[in-house]
């Protein structure tokens, strides 16, 4: 795997003698990787230090084997694109239009190309005929869309939605994973913080766990839903699917209904 | 005698032209437990508005049919009146918490110190409220210290120390992670049980479905679905609901597929119920097959 972001015994801080993050050692390349953990694990913090808004107390994080710390924001938001949990702390232009262009803009594009990329971006994620309105004036889940249109339309090639699926509804997840599967498809690095554990086992190939700080556990979305003792060490479960197969001890573990029914059925024809 | 009863509402938004609610009837007893599921804009958050008259006396636009909780007519009720027997926590702390007061305690005496509430009957209040929510340890905080989940928590808080008949929670999890998820389903069911009516607006169709004694279902502001999760949501596995406006519990998607169905009709809509059924299932097929 050819690693975009590698962090190098990453520790960081917002008040000394309180760490956030302790001894964060982990390469991520292309495809999607999924970041899970409570509230307080250091998730967002983590993903803060890979677009340069944070610069590690001591560690290193390389992007594209580039130190964040030689490169600004502005250039590392070429390669990186990080989209807010919060609305509130990204949006600030009074029209979505204007600000799903704000990026292709600083990017350098033309004012023809940033709008038909902050269109295509505006589609990409179900949003029609908002461009003329305010971001505000839009409930939560459509304001969350437009965040994540806006960092769509930068097309970088790193592209971290910190917990995209809150406040959508069912259309509104299935869409945002469609998403994550077409970029991972088109070899863009893909890293989710997300709490939604059936949007995780659905779309991400690679989960990390965070608590306190450290990575608990770090593999494929079956190895880690199958350690319960990880998850539960920072209240989480594997998706609910999962637990049923688990609880009538299928043996395997299934990420979806799906694969939950075939194995079910198989156990089920095949000989005692 | 019903604590919520709404009985053919009608609602526009000020220069909408669509209805927002269109001829939504429910009546809702105490200590029930009535989730409400439909995609967004199908209505659930002009609902909720609705049951402590936001709707219409804050929105405005025009009203038909009538609501009547906790044996006030809403629309005949000042906000500031209907705020005392029903409670509303909004899907944003943000815009719950005040920014007055200075610490978890006091934010949560507000609500009290506001109605006249005496000295010696608001502190067991404030007491009892920062305990159900996991907060009193947090209690000397600033509000803006505490992380949206504990922020969250401290908006119900502050609504059950009003002692309301009826807590209405518009998405409040939607900014929470599992264990905070858990920890609100929890102290509200606990409340359900001491007779509180809860209304509940909310994607999380799993934790509903554990919780919830009943499940409306909107869709484009019309009442498409009304009954218990089970009944509610084996039709929704049976494709019986138009648009299909309510997911289900991957177990009972699983069940459907398989064709688990509980002893009394219907599929399985919680882990605990999905697994006794798988179990029976496929100890009756290992015996099928010693034979």
């Amino acid at each position: 795997m050819s690693a975009v972001i590698e962090a190098r015994n990453v520790h960081f801080h917002y008040t000394p003698g309180v760490p956030v993050l302790s001894d964060i050692t982990l390469t991520i390349g292309p495809g999607a990787t999924a970041i899970i953990g409570q509230n307080g694990a250091g998730k967002s913090t983590f993903v803060r230090l890979l677009n340069g808004l944070l610069k590690p107390v001591s560690g290193t994080v390389l992007v594209n084997g580039v130190d964040t710390r030689t490169q600004t924001v502005a250039s590392l938001a070429r390669t990186v694109g990080l989209v807010f949990q919060n609305p509130a702390d990204q949006l600030f232009k009074s029209r979505v239009i204007d600000e799903v262009m704000f990026g292709p803009l600083n990017l350098g594009f033309s004012r023809d190309e940033a709008e038909t990329r902050a269109r295509e971006a505006l589609a990409q994620v179900g949003l029609k005929g908002v461009e003329t309105r305010n971001p505000y004036d839009l409930g939560l889940a459509e304001r969350k869309l437009v965040t994540i249109a806006s960092v769509l339309a930068m097309g970088t090639s790193v592209i971290i939605p910190d917990e995209p699926t809150i406040a959508q509804d069912h259309a509104g997840v299935r869409r945002l994973g469609a998403i994550v599967d077409e970029l991972a498809a088109a070899g863009r690095t893909v890293i989710t913080i997300t709490h939604d554990m059936n949007f995780v086992a659905r779309h991400f190939r690679r989960v990390v766990v965070f608590g306190q700080g450290r990575v608990l556990a770090d593999g494929d979305a079956a190895s880690v839903f199958s350690r319960p003792d990880i998850l539960h060490q920072t209240g989480l479960e594997a998706p609910q699917i999962t637990r049923l197969a688990q609880a009538l001890a299928l043996g395997e573990t299934p990420l979806t209904v799906e694969q939950f029914v075939v194995l079910v059925r198989r156990r089920l024809t095949g000989s005692s | 005698m019903a604590v919520v009863e709404v009985d053919n509402l009608r609602y526009r938004y000020p220069r909408q032209t669509t209805l927002a609610l269109d001829g939504i009837s429910f009546t809702a007893e105490a200590g029930e437990f009535v989730g409400i599921v439909g995609p967004n804009l199908s209505g659930k958050s002009t609902l909720c508005h609705a049951l402590i008259g936001l709707v219409p006396h804050f929105y405005k636009g025009a009203i038909g049919g009538r609501v009547v909780v906790a044996g006030l007519d809403v629309h005949a009720t000042p906000v500031a009146e209907m705020s005392r027997r029903v409670g509303l926590v909004f899907q944003n702390p943000f815009t719950q918490i005040t920014g007055a007061k200075l610490t978890v305690y006091e934010e949560v005496a507000f609500g009290l110190e506001y109605t006249g509430v005496p000295r010696e009957e608001m502190v067991p209040r404030i007491e009892e409220a920062l305990r159900l929510l996991g907060l009193w340890e947090l209690r000397d905080r600033s509000p803006f210290a505490l992380s949206g989940g504990q922020m969250q928590r401290l908006a119900i808080a502050s609504v059950l120390a009003m002692k309301p008949r009826v807590l209405v929670l518009d998405e409040p999890t939607s900014q929470l992670d599992p264990a905070g998820t858990r920890e609100v389903f929890d102290a509200v069911a606990a409340l359900c049980r001491q007779g509180i009516t809860v209304i509940m607006a909310e994607h999380k169709i799993e934790l509903l479905a554990e919780h919830a004694n009943r499940l409306l279902v909107l869709h484009q502001g019309r009442l498409v679905a009304d009954g218990t999760p089970r009944d509610v949501l084996t039709r929704a596995v049976r494709g019986e609901l138009e648009n299909e406006p309510a997911p289900a519990p991957p177990v009972t998607e699983a069940a459907a597929a398989l064709g688990w169905t509980m002893p009394e009709g219907g599929f399985p809509v919680t882990l605990a119920e999905a697994v006794a059924v798988g179990r029976a299932v496929m100890a009756g097929d290992s015996e099928a097959k010693s034979r």
